[in-house]
């Protein structure tokens, strides 16, 4: 493990779930790097595993789904490799690491906080649980964290209960709560989903203030170009539980190789093209249970091989340093915003 | 449900490969959807089973019990369960077959020092089916003699449960009591729902100043605690009425009692409906407030109504066994479980006769039966538990 | 907070009212008077019309029933006077205080004993879904609620008299019956009220018991349950301060409903096992149409029940904020 460039590497990740209806491989073989103090994008549609990823990252996933094989290195602060894959998912080790050293914010600020417990109850409670600090301490690093994240009257929220605060003050405490800690990594899974747009641009640069000011490495997991192309230094591209390419933002955005990448990027809506029909990929996701043999995503690429796309996975292309592809054309430059 | 779980149960469902059946599977009515749902609950079919079976017994009480519930037999006052056997080994030590059982005699228990019946284990009695009994009337209208099983012996009757202080057989007697007890489970909730419908329905519909006061009214009602009341009103029944009209009555009273758990049910369902999109939409669309009623909101809490229908059945047997058990409910000499009950208020009889308790069994186990199909309508007809 | 207390103070105040008048109702619905049930049990005294009219004068039974009803509730009101027991011929707050007091206790014995057994099984159950233990506190719970339980308390008065040999019943032993108030006295009661306690309380157990799972396993699979564990909380502790403390709240709330059911159960228990509580008293009541004596029975009955419900209420504000805010 190259733990100066990567906080985290996680190498053949696999986590299934066993269901009824059959064996979901909600991650099946994942490599990824985060590197440190960066912002790692992560980009996908909906099934694509990029919420359980970051959840096995944490080691959060509930059963019927379990880790099957893979592991995630974590260059630990001791100056030690723990690979967390491994660990005991509610042992001593990991919850130290869950909350002290990782942080995470979710999707819905309006359910993610307990509705009984105040605010200040909430956002302490991290810090009183993975730092020896004691109450009078811990109620003032979370006034002061209050504060940084934006909320008017810090010490005042600290008091009042999550149903009095609206959906973007809660998304602050959630980043709060996260960041009480000063922790290494913070996850953020899709945070500005659920957000207004312009909330969604107070949050998005408040992400990116603290990372600076804390040398924070993000892994920050989203669906919008838009947010990537504002906060991501590299983008990990996911697709059916496997990561299909892997490049800094500017490659990514300017020469991508993956022809998933590059219909996602054609789908953008673009204003100036008028008259146009917006392009969309063909198909839809297959489904869970129904995955193609060979490379996932042929039933909807325009330029699979038959015989070969559809026989084995392609193997991963390392195109230039930091810039894999998973996919047979790996090698061929293509126009990106060919007119519609 | 996981995310997960959902694309998985969406495998099979792609336009290409849907087959005729699992289209039709998946068009499947509401009712359909309820049964499907149902069937997975099994405490709830085991119910749903058993519950059916004690209906059965009761429309068919007068046949299917060995005798009628007054026959008796002086001699087997307080007559122990007797015994039921296939195999009799005779005194020379042959053996013979057929179902049978043992008539009782008067013996003296050495270790009670008392006089008992115990079985004369020498003499054997066969028990017949389709047998010729104890002469009745069939629903009331047909009068006949034929029972499903039984000795066949007008002097030695059989008592598979034992006998009561005049010598009369439990077993019948529960079964004749199922008819009244269960029959009164169902007409009692007949018109509590009718009561529950109208204002729950009333009071969740239109809301406002009206659903307000019937609101505060249903609470008042039901700070009351029920068996004070239910006392109170039934011992206005003089104890010279007709039986019919005691029977009448008492299930007035329970049902009066009762039907706040219904209304409070169908005004849940109604605010929750109000508010629904699909219920603005038909509005929207022009649907007069009957119409809505009727085609929209109906049809969404109509398995709500069911599943609260068979889970206040069971409250209002019990109800009245506590009643008739008390003595101010139904009284000899007609028999409901809770009458039959009755008979076993005295410390010292059950010692003597614990048999007699057998009745409360029967409650226990109908109670049982008709919550767990309850549960099971219950939770097959909430379209939003997993 | 206070006043939202308040306000659910004032609000039990013209309930209580229209309970009296039910209740007065109720009581008044038997045709005929006491002075008729006296009729006929003096038949052979010879009583004539006169003495019957005569008698209704001096009971105040000829007044129109709204008037006879201002009359009581105006002695309650004022004086704490409940009206005069015919059949007993004292005024009837000498017979119910006492009783009443007692039934108040066996009430709320039942109510402590219910939520001791219900809460720990009902997370049990949660905590270990589909498991023996899971299925085993089902059973228990449905056990409790179809026996009735007049019925369970003659079964244990069997079980106890033909194992044991003891008779059950009553809340003091002999010698502590007529005697004044002392630890003793009390140690005795407590001794004897389990058995009651447990035969009212089994019935709610068994709906709060599966309440309680039913809540908590809602509540575990919510998002804010994540986020705790995200923060790298144990999951005993995280159980106990996340779903829990929100599933305690319908728990709490159904105190409303229990404790009428709770109050019915020692009613009919009482008089099966024959304690000296208000049950009894009632029955006796009713069945003579001594109207203030069940009348006042039956109110004091509700008017327990609905501080308790008061008290539920003050206890769920506690617990949910948003029920104070509201």
């Amino acid at each position: 493990m190259d733990s100066s460039a990567n906080l985290i590497e996680i190498r053949n990740l696999k986590t299934h779930f066993k269901t009824d209806d059959g064996l979901v491989k909600a991650v099946d073989g994942i490599d990824l790097d985060v590197p440190r103090g960066k912002v790692l994008c992560v980009v996908g549609e909906s099934g694509s595993g990029k919420s359980i990823m970051a959840r096995s990252i944490m080691r959060i996933v509930q059963p019927p789904g379990r880790i099957v094989a893979g592991s995630i290195d974590y260059a630990a602060e001791s100056g030690h490799q723990v690979d967390l894959a491994a660990l005991d998912p509610i042992g001593a080790q990991m919850r130290d690491i869950r909350g002290g050293d990782f942080g995470m914010v979710f999707q819905e600020p309006m359910t993610a906080l307990s509705p009984v417990h105040t605010v200040g109850d909430q956002v302490t409670e991290a810090l009183l649980l993975h730092r020896q600090v004691d109450r009078n301490a811990a109620t003032a690093a979370a006034a002061a964290m209050l504060a940084r994240v934006g909320l008017p009257d810090p010490t005042g929220t600290l008091r009042r209960f999550p149903f009095e605060l609206s959906g973007g003050m809660r998304q602050r405490v959630c980043i709060a709560m996260a960041l009480i800690c000063r922790p290494k990594l913070l996850i953020a899974d899709e945070p500005t989903t659920a957000l207004d747009v312009t909330t969604q641009a107070q949050v998005l640069d408040l992400i990116g203030e603290l990372q600076a000011e804390m040398g924070l490495t993000v892994l920050f997991i989203t669906h919008n170009l838009g947010v990537v192309a504002q906060i991501a230094d590299s983008v990990a591209v996911m697709y059916l539980g496997r990561v299909v390419e892997y490049a800094d933002v500017d490659t990514l955005f300017h020469d991508p190789r993956h022809p998933y990448t590059q219909a996602l990027l054609r789908s953008v809506p673009r204003p100036g093209l008028r008259g146009a029909r917006l392009p969309t990929i063909r198909g839809s996701v297959p489904h869970a249970l129904d995955r193609p043999t060979g490379c996932l995503f042929q039933t909807r690429c325009d330029v699979a091989v038959a015989g070969l796309c559809d026989r084995e996975l392609p193997p991963t292309h390392r195109v230039a340093p930091g810039h894999l592809v998973r996919c047979v054309h790996a090698n061929q430059a293509r126009a990106v915003g060919e007119p519609a | 449900m996981l995310e997960v779980e959902h694309a998985a149960r969406a495998a099979k469902d792609r336009p290409d490969t849907l087959t005729r059946k699992r289209e039709r599977y998946l068009a499947a009515g509401q009712w359909q959807l309820i049964w499907r749902r149902f069937r997975r609950h099994k405490l709830g079919l085991a119910g749903g089973a058993v519950a059916a079976l004690i209906y059965l017994v009761a429309l068919f009480a007068e046949f299917l019990a060995p005798t009628t519930f007054e026959e008796y037999t002086a001699a087997y006052r307080f007559a122990p369960p007797m015994p039921v056997e296939i195999v009799h080994i005779a005194q020379d030590g042959s053996w013979h077959w057929g179902l049978h059982t043992h008539p009782l005699v008067p013996t003296v228990d050495k270790v009670k020092m008392r006089r008992t019946l115990a079985p004369d284990g020498q003499t054997v009695v066969p028990i017949h089916f389709f047998v010729s009994g104890a002469p009745y009337k069939f629903w009331g209208i047909f009068p006949t003699d034929l029972h499903f099983f039984g000795t066949g012996d007008p002097k030695i009757p059989l008592m598979l449960l034992g006998g009561d202080r005049l010598g009369r057989d439990l077993l019948s007697r529960i079964i004749y009591g199922s008819r009244i007890s269960l029959s009164i489970g169902l007409f009692g909730v007949a018109i509590s729902l009718l009561l529950g419908v109208i204002i729950g329905g009333i009071s969740g519909y239109i809301g406002g100043i009206t659903d307000n006061l019937i609101q505060r009214l249903v609470e008042i009602l039901d700070s009351i605690p029920s068996v004070p009341l239910w006392i109170g009103l039934a011992a206005i029944i003089p104890l010279t009425l007709a039986p019919e009209l005691v029977y009448f009555l008492i299930t007035l009273i329970l049902a009066l009692i009762g039907w706040t758990g219904l209304a409070r049910v169908v005004r849940g369902r109604f605010l929750a409906l109000k508010h629904e999109d699909f219920i603005i939409a038909a509005r929207l669309d022009g649907a007069s407030s009957l119409r809505i009623i009727l085609r929209h909101m109906v049809p969404s809490f109509m398995s709500h109504i069911i599943a609260a229908l068979s889970l206040a059945i069971p409250g209002m047997i019990l109800a009245e066994t506590a009643l008739s058990y008390l003595g101010i409910g139904l009284r000899p000499p007609v028999v409901s479980w809770g009458v039959l009950l009755q008979d076993a208020q005295n410390i010292r009889t059950i010692v003597e006769a614990p048999w007699l308790l057998l009745p409360g069994g029967a409650v226990i186990v109908t109670v049982l039966a008709l919550n767990f199909l309850g549960d099971g309508l219950r939770d097959a007809a909430d379209p939003y538990s997993t | 907070m206070l006043g939202y207390i308040a306000r659910r103070i004032l609000m039990i105040v013209p309930t209580m009212l229209v309970i009296s008048m039910v209740v007065f109702l109720v009581i008044q619905l038997p045709p005929g008077d006491y002075a008729n049930t006296l009729m006929a049990t003096m038949q052979d005294s010879g009583m004539d019309n006169f003495g019957v009219e005569a008698l209704r004068k001096q009971y105040g039974l000829d007044q129109p029933v709204w008037i006879q009803y201002g009359r009581w509730i105006w002695g309650i009101l004022s004086a704490g006077d409940f009206g005069y027991s015919f059949k007993w011929s004292v005024p009837v707050s000498q017979l119910i205080w006492d009783r009443l007091g007692l039934s108040v206790l066996v009430s709320l014995s039942a109510l402590l004993l219910t939520w001791a057994i219900a809460l720990p099984i009902g997370i049990f159950a949660a905590a270990r879904k589909y498991t023996v233990g899971d299925y085993l506190a089902s059973f228990i719970g449905f056990a409790g609620l179809a026996v009735p339980n007049f019925l369970l308390a003659l079964l244990i008065m069997y079980g106890a008299f033909s194992i044991f040999g003891m008779s059950v019943g009553g809340l003091f032993s002999a010698e502590y019956v007529n005697a004044p108030w002392s630890f003793a006295k009390i140690g005795d009661l407590l001794s004897h009220i389990w058995i009651p306690a447990l035969v009212v309380g089994l019935g709610g157990t068994a709906s709060l018991i599966r309440i309680m799972r039913a809540n908590l396993l809602d509540e575990l699979g919510k998002p804010y349950v994540v986020t705790a564990r995200a923060k790298g909380l144990g999951e005993t502790r995280l159980l106990l301060k996340y779903p829990l403390r929100l599933a305690l709240n319908p728990f709490v709330s159904s105190l409303a409903w229990v404790l009428p059911g709770l109050v019915s159960g020692e009613t009919i228990v009482s008089i099966v096992l024959s304690l000296p509580t208000t049950g009894p008293l009632l029955l006796d009541a009713l069945i003579a149409q001594d109207m203030y004596l069940a009348g006042s029975i039956i109110l004091m009955l509700s008017v327990l029940t609905i501080v308790g419900t008061l008290l539920s209420d003050i206890l769920l504000a506690i617990l949910d904020p948003r029920v104070r805010y509201a």
